[in-house]
């Protein structure tokens, strides 16, 4: 393939750093909604503070979502080995995951079409599980990520896995999970406080900066457990990172300390924590200091900052073996044919920029506060 | 060996969700651009009325987008997560159509929804308009790139196998963009989707006339409804044998199931109208044919033969022989890559492997096979003629029907006879479900008549699906059931308190009823409104 301007090696790091990109776009976007959701029987408890959480996000969720979309697109497309293994592998979680998502597009819609007190109850706490359930799941994922998952492959590249759904409750997943969903909240809070007004955005404050510290100690938490708790996988042969994929053709060892050794190895990467720690205390301080914006972008560098932290730690590693290091899938070896790659690289420099611009369009009509009073006005509100 | 129960349930699952999902796309499509022809004639008329029908259609069209998002997220995982095979060994192909559909299509169409409804009163009457088409633009090419990815598993061109990664690979996108097959495909089914966000538009119409509600609105939305749904009811037929056509060159044994036709007919071949299945395998005890149609849709001439089922088996044994070539070359190569020998024999022969690997339900050392194996292997290759024989003829029955319908419509439409007749009203509210059992009928032709093949002549089905647990699939599939029909139960229960209230609640009552009472429908085609439709 020598008419391809980029060699295969550079377009395999281009698409793990763009399935970064997808799935930081999906928390940080998407985060608006789900933290909304997780918040909403705190924040608001009438019918009408519920009304008004529910329109903060009502007009723009339904794009965030497709950030989740595209990310499931994107792992098929350029990793279809771990599209295969992971979505295959932990099976009933994403069951529990979709079944929530489910009910998100139906609870925003559906609710507001009744006036029934009960009717309305339902719908809010089908956007709670919508909200809570996939944000705390997706951090299990990861933590199983980097525990490794069960699983292996024979000669023709077929999955074997071994685990079931309980093994993926390990105490350092459900660790995982509370950070991934802290930061979920503080996403949600800084939306509810920066939209709203009076005791909705006073609540979302406090809320907001309890989820902050929490997921502050727990990621700290999380970095001591992997630095000194833990086991990590590393490559012990040589890699062609321009060769075709071969899951098979590599060994990997598991060391103590394993997930720290390329901060030692690519110090810049220490980065990321920095990023996750600053993002959270200034999501924080924003909060207590009433602004919106800065409180917004700080807590979505919190989210950029931690899960790139798991991403350049994990690095070349996307989903470690446990059963059989030998079989796991790593950038080099899980990865779309050079072609492939290319074309969705191409694909997604003409639409993602066409994506933001239009976004930031939507986003800028539909700015401003919402209230009970602005609801009234518009026949189609949630 | 592969564990079929776990197969076949999870066929199952993909079958009953993709069919739940697929009762909301269509409609979606039908109506997203119906919506956008009646704004547009809002903006250019600044006849209020059209902007209260876009409006009462919309929230129709939103409880229902809101079921095709819900039900949306889990076709996408699903492969990942039942067909694991299926996602390695063909998602370097398969994988690019689907994110771009998300990149290109979905983040546009999801991305104006919410301003279609919260935008009102922040944009420009043409602002508004321009996202109410990006709504439907952004829809309408959703379908094409899932159509491109679904036309790949019937028609799968511009690839090849690897024996390196062990999976079909990319060698010329633009051909499985331009696949002919994805092409028709698309066409065929988004004017299935406009014939059913037609017909539901003009049912609802009928059922307001007939209840004396919403007079003016209700006609103009049947005059649209009809001019659009007779256009789309031809496109569907005429473009459907489109899709007859270009099937014969790839999937000829798909044909020959559908019509039941079990010996090579000669040409020109008679299309069977009509049959009675007989005790005797493979022949029907009655049929009625019609000379030389068939040989006409299929091959687009008079003197090619179409073969038979009985032939195409013969065929498919020979495949086989020469994918167990294929097969051992394969072997060869995975125990030394250098062997160039083997690599020269794959070569030749590789586009076979697929039908080898129909060998895997007998065995796991398929190069042992038997006679007999390999003969049973051939016969798998025949999908179940009965159901695609009856599917296609009641679809296909549906499809003139709408085009007779709404011919008849048009035509009094445009004679100002829409309100004249109830009994044709009760009929027009009676047809509401007719195009779902056709659009479903027509995913069952196309998904069922590929069996065995989940990828034609490359992946065998039964071979594509994760290594689950039995209790895994039955979890999975009694919670989406459930799920799924208690949402499609309230769904319908919405949709139904949304119709009685009408667009006359206070939130559409910018202008009273009959303020455009210098509408009158004109005894000649060529009415306001249709002016309007066409320009």
């Amino acid at each position: 393939m020598s008419s391809i301007p980029l060699d295969y090696e550079t377009l395999r790091l281009i698409w793990w750093a763009l399935l970064g990109i997808l799935l930081i776009g999906f928390a940080v976007m998407g985060g608006r909604d789900l933290g909304v959701g997780a918040l909403l029987p705190f924040v608001a408890r009438t019918d009408a503070e519920r009304r008004v959480l529910i329109n903060v996000v009502g007009p723009t969720w339904e794009g965030n979502q497709v950030w989740l979309v595209l990310g499931g697109g994107a792992i098929f497309a350029a990793f279809p080995p771990l599209y295969a293994v992971s979505f295959s592998g932990f099976y009933l979680a994403m069951i529990v995951i979709l079944l929530a998502l489910i009910l998100r597009p139906v609870g925003f819609k559906f609710r507001g079409k009744v006036t029934d007190p009960r009717w309305r109850s339902t719908w809010d706490w089908a956007l709670f599980i919508g909200g809570f359930v996939p944000s705390l799941i997706f951090g299990v994922a990861v933590g199983n990520v980097l525990l490794g998952a069960p699983f292996y492959l024979d000669d023709t590249l077929r999955t074997f896995y071994s685990g079931n759904f309980f093994q993926l409750l390990m105490p350092f997943a459900l660790l995982s999970g509370l950070v991934s969903l802290g930061m979920i909240v503080l996403q949600g809070a800084a939306v509810i406080a920066g939209r709203t007004s009076g005791i909705l955005a006073d609540r979302a404050r406090t809320y907001g900066t309890w989820a902050g510290l929490a997921t502050t100690v727990l990621f700290a938490l999380g970095g001591l457990w992997v630095a000194f708790g833990m086991d990590g996988y590393v490559i012990t042969s040589v890699v062609d990172t321009n060769g075709a994929i071969n899951p098979l053709g590599k060994t990997v060892e598991l060391v103590p300390g394993g997930w720290v050794s390329n901060y030692a190895l690519y110090p810049w990467m220490i980065i990321a924590p920095v990023l996750g720690f600053l993002g959270l205390v200034g999501g924080v301080l924003g909060l207590q200091a009433r602004l919106h914006l800065p409180t917004l972008l700080a807590s979505s560098l919190a989210i950029f900052g931690i899960i790139a932290t798991a991403g350049l730690s994990l690095f070349p590693f996307l989903l470690p073996s446990s059963v059989v290091p030998d079989s796991s899938l790593t950038l080099w070896d899980a990865s779309s044919s050079h072609l492939t790659l290319f074309i969705m690289l191409l694909a997604t420099l003409i639409f993602l920029p066409l994506v933001v611009v239009y976004t930031a369009w939507v986003f800028r009509v539909m700015r401003g506060t919402v209230t009970t009073q602005s609801l009234e006005k518009n026949p189609n509100a949630y | 060996m592969i564990d079929m129960t776990v197969v076949e349930l999870s066929r199952w699952q993909f079958a009953a969700t993709a069919m739940y999902h697929f009762i909301f796309v269509p409609l979606t499509l039908g109506l997203s651009f119906m919506m956008a022809i009646m704004e547009s004639t809002y903006v250019m008329t600044g006849r209020d009325i059209w902007r209260k029908a876009t409006l009462f259609w919309g929230t129709l069209f939103g409880v229902n987008f809101a079921m095709g998002v819900a039900t949306g997220v889990v076709m996408e995982f699903q492969f990942g997560m039942n067909w694991s095979y299926y996602s390695h060994y063909v998602g370097d192909v398969f994988g690019a159509p689907l994110a771009i559909e998300g990149l290109m299509a979905f983040f546009l169409e999801a991305t104006f929804i919410g301003l279609f409804f919260f935008g009102w009163d922040r944009l420009s009457k043409v602002g508004h308009l321009a996202v109410t088409w990006l709504v439907a633009l952004g829809a309408n090419l959703s379908a094409l790139w899932i159509l491109v990815a679904n036309g790949w598993m019937q028609n799968p061109v511009g690839s090849k196998f690897n024996p390196d990664t062990m999976r079909m690979e990319v060698t010329d996108f633009v051909a499985v963009i331009f696949n002919p097959v994805a092409q028709a495909k698309f066409v065929h089914t988004v004017s299935a989707g406009y014939v059913l966000g037609a017909v539901f538009i003009f049912s609802i119409s009928a059922l307001f006339l007939l209840q004396g509600r919403h007079i003016e609105l209700a006609k103009r939305s049947m005059v649209v409804a009809a001019s659009f749904g007779l256009a789309s009811a031809l496109s569907v037929v005429v473009l459907g044998d489109e899709s007859g056509y270009v099937a014969t060159e790839h999937q000829q044994m798909k044909i020959a199931a559908m019509e039941a036709m079990y010996h090579t007919e000669p040409a020109p071949a008679a299309l069977t109208l009509f049959a009675i299945p007989s005790d005797v395998p493979g022949e029907p005890a009655f049929q009625v044919q019609l000379p030389w149609v068939l040989g006409l849709i299929t091959t687009r001439s008079l003197d090619r033969d179409l073969p038979g089922i009985t032939e195409l088996t013969e065929h498919a044994a020979t495949r086989i022989q020469s994918g167990l070539v294929a097969y051992k070359a394969l072997q060869e190569i995975r125990a030394d890559a250098s062997n160039t020998a083997a690599r020269a024999v794959f070569d030749e022969s590789w586009a076979d492997l697929g039908y080898a690997l129909l060998l895997k339900k007998y065995r796991e050392d398929v190069e042992n096979a038997t006679g007999e194996e390999i003969a049973m292997a051939a016969l798998d290759t025949v999908p179940d003629v009965w159901p695609l024989f009856w599917s296609f003829r009641l679809m296909v029955g549906i499809g003139f029907f709408f085009i007779a319908y709404f011919g008849v419509w048009f035509y009094r439409a445009s004679r100002g006879w829409l309100d004249t007749n109830r009994p044709m009203l009760w009929i027009a509210v009676a047809t509401l479900p007719l195009p779902w059992v056709a659009i479903e009928l027509g995913w069952i032709i196309a998904e069922y008549g590929r069996q065995p093949w989940v990828v034609e002549g490359v992946l065998p089905t039964f071979y594509a699906a994760s290594g689950l647990q039995f209790w895994d699939l039955v979890i999975s599939l009694t919670f989406f059931v459930a799920l799924y029909t208690a949402l499609l139960v309230i769904m319908v229960m919405l949709m139904v308190k949304i119709i009685k209230a009408g667009p006359k609640d206070h939130l559409f009552a910018a202008t009273d009823e009959h303020e455009d009472a210098d509408f009158v429908v004109a005894p000649q085609p060529a009415t306001p409104a249709m002016k309007d439709v066409r320009s």
